[in-house]
């Protein structure tokens, strides 16, 4: 087996010439991308360059206008509902504004997805709900609406939810926007801990450098349209390009 | 000066015309699609019998009492105006069946859908609206679970179940009221009144002012969910969802009351 041969089976994310466009508008030009499976990658770019864009495409929320995307060797937006519901389990979403059902009570919006599916047991559902929020540290909250919570436990509850399915993929949307330098590092270290215990994969969209100095194992920058630089932290705050380095200059 | 300098208005009305032709027919093949698979899914399992009956539950529950209030003023205020009329030629005794049959054909069904598709009609429009704005159907469907089964069959079920039991309550209700109004002039029990009212109304008449309430019930479930489901980006068009999920509806209950006149009228 050649060595490009063994990179790609063992990706479980592969991108390929993703163009997408809005109307007269186009967002993505044209992206590739290629995650490993226990591959942490962070994507930095400006606001409003389409980072959420890249994750919705990935999970099928938005049709690639041009190329294709494929999770686990599958183009699985093109499957049957059931195969496609299939492989969408095993990956996790969280999203940027957090997405909780505002109508449901926070643990039912965590069991929601799981009595769900055909296989779900009963007799686990609480442990698991509340072994979820224990490690987002809102087990208090369970019995609390989603209109009652800041912002920033929206957030987390939001993560818990992402968590209950044992996704293999996380996609994370800004997870640690929004909540002070405390609990973003406790969710850095929660992401670190769900690959190194479970072997996940995750591509996070993120702002917050020092979250990103943590988790990431390749970053990867997003401009215009396209994937301009990628390497490690270290590599890219040495980078020569003034843009990418802007990044890197928070302190 | 040129004519269309003079007249920009209609001009750019007309250049309009176009795509609003075309949003129309959009509009109209999106919702008969919509109406379709809300009318297959419904019969494919799993099916969500708890939160089916939540719906259910909720949507009579806040119809109810405004349904109840206007069937009764309708049968008083019906009957207190025909009797005049009919006194005139000596006919006042046929005001209890003449106003038990336009209640029960026509106004009932009519009127009470109409509250109805203001009332949840909007309702379902506006909370499928936020919903898909605030990214919640997102969320269901990417944990692969079918938001249209959750959020759209249940609330379609709902309604296209309900609207015929308030119909039959607001009817009910109405005949009470145009008893009180008819025992201000003349006398006689409510039973003699029913009986009055009812003797000249048959199988023929009520099976299709049923039939058509199940109509409206589902027109009125599908239009706002439509609407809600496919709400654009931002707060804005969850407002924008509510208000044409009624107006739509409205015009929708309406239109399928003059076919099924027309229709019963061939077959019955
Ligand atoms: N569903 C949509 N319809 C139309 N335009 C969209 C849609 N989704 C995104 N866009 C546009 O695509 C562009 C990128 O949006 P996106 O949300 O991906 O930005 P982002 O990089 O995630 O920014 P931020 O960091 O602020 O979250 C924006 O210009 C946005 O207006
Ligand atoms: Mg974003």
């Amino acid at each position: 087996m050649t060595q490009a041969e063994q990179l790609s089976s063992d990706a479980v994310l592969e991108i390929s010439d993703l163009k997408k466009s809005f109307g007269d508008l186009t967002v993505l030009k044209n992206i590739n991308l290629t995650v490993s499976k226990g591959e942490s990658v962070v994507l930095l770019g400006k606001s409003g360059t389409g980072k959420s864009v890249i994750l919705q495409c990935i999970i099928g929320l938005q049709l690639p206008t041009e190329g294709t995307v494929k999770v686990f060797n599958t183009e699985f937006i093109n499957l049957p509902e059931k195969e496609r519901n299939h492989i969408r389990r095993r990956i996790g979403f969280l999203f940027q504004s957090g997405a909780l059902y505002d109508s449901m009570t926070v643990r039912e919006n965590l069991e929601f997805p799981i009595i769900r599916q055909p296989d779900y047991k009963k007799e686990d559902l609480t442990s698991k709900v509340e072994e979820q929020l224990k490690n987002v540290g809102l087990l208090n909250a369970i019995d609390k609406m989603p209109s009652e919570l800041s912002g920033g436990m929206k957030k987390r509850v939001g993560l818990a939810r992402t968590l209950m399915l044992n996704p293999e993929i996380i996609l994370y949307d800004e997870p640690t926007t929004g909540l002070d330098p405390v609990t973003s590092n406790e969710i850095s270290h929660l992401i670190i801990e769900m690959q190194k215990k479970f072997g996940v994969t995750s591509v996070i969209v993120t702002h917050d450098m020092p979250c990103a100095k943590l988790v990431a194992d390749r970053i990867v920058v997003l401009k215009d349209g396209m994937l301009t630089a990628q390497g490690t932290y270290e590599e890219l705050e040495k980078s020569e390009d003034e843009f990418v380095r802007g990044f890197f200059e928070f302190e | 000066m040129t004519e269309s300098a003079k007249n920009p208005s209609l001009i750019s009305a007309v250049l309009k015309l176009p795509k609003s032709l075309e949003d129309f027919f959009l509009l109209i093949s999106g919702i008969s699609g919509f109406a379709l698979k809300s009318f297959k899914e419904m019969f494919k399992p799993p099916y969500d019998i708890s939160e089916t009956l939540r719906q259910f539950y909720q949507i009579g529950n806040k119809s109810f009492a405004l349904i109840a209030v206007t069937g009764f003023i309708i049968g008083l205020t019906l009957t207190l105006q025909s009797i005049p009329t009919l006194h005139k030629f000596g006919a006042a005794s046929l005001v209890p069946s003449m106003v038990a049959l336009a209640v029960i054909l026509e106004i009932g069904p009519v009127i009470t859908s109409l509250i109805f598709a203001g009332k949840i009609g909007s309702g379902i429009g506006a909370e499928l609206g936020s919903m898909k704005v605030t990214e919640q159907i997102d969320a269901m469907e990417v944990s692969g679970c079918n938001p249209f089964k959750y959020l759209v069959v249940t609330r379609v079920i709902a309604s296209t179940l309900m609207l015929p039991l308030l119909v039959v309550l607001a009817d009910a209700i109405a005949l009470v009221g145009g008893f009180i109004a008819f025992s201000i002039t003349e006398s006689g029990s409510f039973e003699a009144f029913l009986i009055n009212s009812l003797t000249n109304i048959d199988m023929r008449d009520i099976i299709p002012a049923t039939i058509k309430t199940f109509l409206f019930g589902f027109s009125i479930g599908v239009v706002g969910c439509y609407e809600g489901y496919n709400a654009s980006r931002g707060t804005v068009s969850v407002g924008i969802a509510a208000n044409t999920a009624v107006v739509i509806s409205s015009l929708l209950v309406i239109l399928i009351d003059m076919m099924m006149v027309q229709i019963t009228s061939v077959l019955f």
